[in-house]
């Protein structure tokens, strides 16, 4: 197993605003590997994007990390001076963003723009800068990079663009790529591209990737471990198999099918009823107990813990234990699952 | 899927920022008024180079004999004022004057406006304070403020220059602030943070270029503003003193003639009308032809 290059532990994100503080990231632990990628999935809202952002640093003005401890090659890096934390973007850490239609400076020539990290971290003069970036263009795959370095980002295309944003997120040689949501914005055929281009860099280049998106489609095409969050909460982690074939979480039941299915003809769509929790919402026990088929008295009660099924694959729900104890042990009269001392389950202790 | 391409460059480099001046350009001569005010710019500016050469008097030299001569006397196209000085070279010098004056009024208000502008757009710790100074020059009417500012340094025209520029400053601020705020949500400028730019960076070389078109607009204007106040200025006798052949000057100086030589105080009033509507139309012009969005039509 390779060694573990980002590691996230109890985040908590707050926003300071008029109602008081508010929890948008609630107490989340993950890792991402060298050469893995984890894809963080939920609706939007549900706290994905925020998550990266306090990883790279980037929240805005009135965020805060209010508790927990981001580490990256087992370094703290969230308490760095706002300079650190500077220099560690582009060359530790970088990032691409959904719209490559506006995450590209309009007035800047496309070689600009890539010569810039190249300038700021590596030290290099234009001279270098410009062979570097034509390399870098080529290594996205961009045809003619001598001539798309004296463009303009309106004289590319979509896919064109994000390759740029990509190459741009590449030449401070990171180590974590962080991508929210880079094919959203992409018709499908260039989504896919996008995505094996990803994929064949991270191989090649040996980086971590954190993958946020809410398309299962794309997360099946590109995880290795993907982790559900849902208000600002992980539900769910897993490989991406164990997620796939055995999802514990209703919500990621859900998840899963609301992604219609073309080779069933009987398929029906199951979207998963109401919407997201506001953040400041109070919700006593589980937060998704409310939109969530199979809620217990428990669930509105108390706050399921992180249950560790082995293989990876973690889960916060009532459910798993209960299921755990009609497998094991059975139910009483209700109806109701009752979960009794001896039951077997490996209470994750993290 | 191949990431590696074969690569022939095709020779195509033509400089795109030259492409953009040229569109824009393109755009500003379709409209007539702007290409007017273009060319009555253009006179100004080669007729205060060109001063000396194209008028045989100096500006200065009084010649008693000749004194208030009328328009197209002999050798005196515009005819000669009081003292005898021809009007016309008065006229060509005080182009000379009111351009200078105001290039150097206008660039030290944009120095100033987009310095504070960008610092309160940008951070949001020092807008406050920035805009609560930049309201505390608004509070005052531009010429009054000149004013004080005149008596203040005392009555000269590096004064006056200095005087307008810091009437500028609270307008040219509040727009680049303006421009600021909304360019610095955009997608760009959070890639180019997460890239490690610094705020230096990003403020000189990403969000000021985007926020060039409204700050070329209100210079242009500005000069405008700054030819009339400064003619407003002298005028009142806080400006430029005689025998200094400034336009605002020239009409004060005219006004006690207006029965016997009315063209002391037209002439140089349809100088400054001309230069002022000149600044302005191409103001306009270069508005519309900055915004792609506009219809021409």
């Amino acid at each position: 197993m390779k060694e573990t290059l980002l590691e996230v532990n109890n985040l908590v994100t707050e926003f300071r605003t008029k109602e008081g503080p508010v929890q948008a990231v609630r107490d989340v632990t993950f890792s991402v590997r060298k050469g893995e990628t984890l894809c963080i999935v939920g609706e939007s809202g549900c706290g994905k994007s925020i998550t990266s952002l306090s990883v790279i640093g980037l929240l805005p003005e009135n965020g805060r990390i209010a508790n927990g401890e981001v580490r990256y090659k087992g370094e703290a890096i969230h308490n760095l001076s706002a300079e650190k934390k500077r220099l560690m973007r582009g060359s530790e850490i970088s990032m691409i963003f959904q719209e490559p239609m506006t995450a590209l400076n309009p007035v800047l020539t496309v070689g600009y723009q890539l010569r810039e990290p190249l300038m700021i971290h590596h030290g290099m003069s234009k001279q270098q800068a410009t062979t570097r970036g034509i390399e870098l263009l080529n290594q996205v795959g961009i045809p003619y990079p001598e001539k798309r370095m004296n463009q303009y980002p309106h004289e590319l295309s979509g896919g064109m663009r994000q390759r740029v944003m990509i190459a741009i997120a590449l030449a401070g040689d990171p180590g974590l790529l962080i991508a929210d949501e880079p094919t959203t914005a992409l018709d499908v055929t260039i989504q896919a591209q996008i995505l094996d281009l990803i994929n064949e860099l991270k191989d090649r280049l040996d980086m971590g990737v954190m993958f946020i998106t809410h398309d299962m489609g794309v997360v099946a095409e590109v995880a290795d471990r993907v982790m559900v969050m849902y208000a600002g909460q992980k539900i769910e982690e897993g490989p991406v198999e164990e997620i796939f074939d055995r999802p514990k979480h209703p919500y990621t039941r859900g998840l899963l099918g609301s992604v219609p299915n073309v080779d069933d003809p009987t398929f029906e769509l199951h979207p998963i009823p109401g919407t997201l929790p506001s953040l400041t919402e109070q919700i006593q026990g589980c937060r998704f107990h409310p939109r969530c088929l199979f809620a217990m008295d428990r669930c509105r009660q108390q706050v399921p813990p992180e249950d560790d099924l082995g293989n990876g694959h973690y889960v916060s729900c009532w459910l798993t234990r209960e299921e755990a104890v009609s497998d094991g042990v059975g139910t009483n009269d209700e109806g109701t699952a009752t979960r009794s001392e001896d039951a077997p389950l490996k209470v994750a202790q993290r | 899927m191949s990431t590696t391409f074969s690569v022939e460059t095709p020779q195509v480099r033509t400089k795109k920022k030259d492409r953009f001046v040229v569109s824009t350009m393109k755009r500003l001569l379709k409209n007539k008024l702007a290409v007017v005010g273009l060319i009555i710019i253009a006179i100004q500016v080669i007729m205060a180079l060109t001063a000396p050469w194209i008028t045989s008097y100096d500006p200065a030299t009084q010649q008693l004999t000749k004194s208030e001569l009328p328009v197209m006397s002999e050798g005196h196209i515009l005819g000669t004022d009081n003292y005898g000085r021809d009007v016309w070279t008065r006229i060509v010098y005080g182009a000379q004057i009111s351009l200078v004056v105001a290039i150097t009024a206008v660039t030290l208000g944009l120095l100033g406006g987009v310095v504070l502008g960008m610092l309160a757009g940008y951070y949001k710790k020092w807008d406050a304070v920035i805009m609560r100074f930049v309201d505390l020059l608004f509070a005052f009417p531009g010429i009054l403020l000149a004013m004080l500012i005149i008596a203040i340094l005392g009555t000269s025209l590096i004064n006056v220059a200095i005087a307008i520029s810091i009437w500028s400053i609270p307008t040219c601020a509040r727009i680049v602030r303006g421009s600021v705020l909304s360019i610095k949500e955009k997608e760009y400028i959070m890639a180019m943070k997460s890239m490690g730019a610094s705020d230096l960076r990003i403020m000189v070389k990403h969000i000021l270029p985007n926020a060039l078109a409204p700050i070329i607009v209100f210079a242009t204007m500005r000069m405008a503003t700054a030819i009339l106040s400064t003619a407003a200025l002298s005028y009142l006798g806080l400006g430029a003193q005689p025998p200094t052949p400034e336009w605002g000057a020239m009409i004060a100086q005219g006004q006690d003639y207006m029965w016997t030589s009315p063209h002391l105080t037209v002439i140089p009033g349809i100088a400054i009308m001309l230069t002022v509507f000149a600044f302005n139309v191409v103001g306009d012009g270069l508005r519309d032809a900055l915004d792609p969005n506009m219809d021409l039509n």
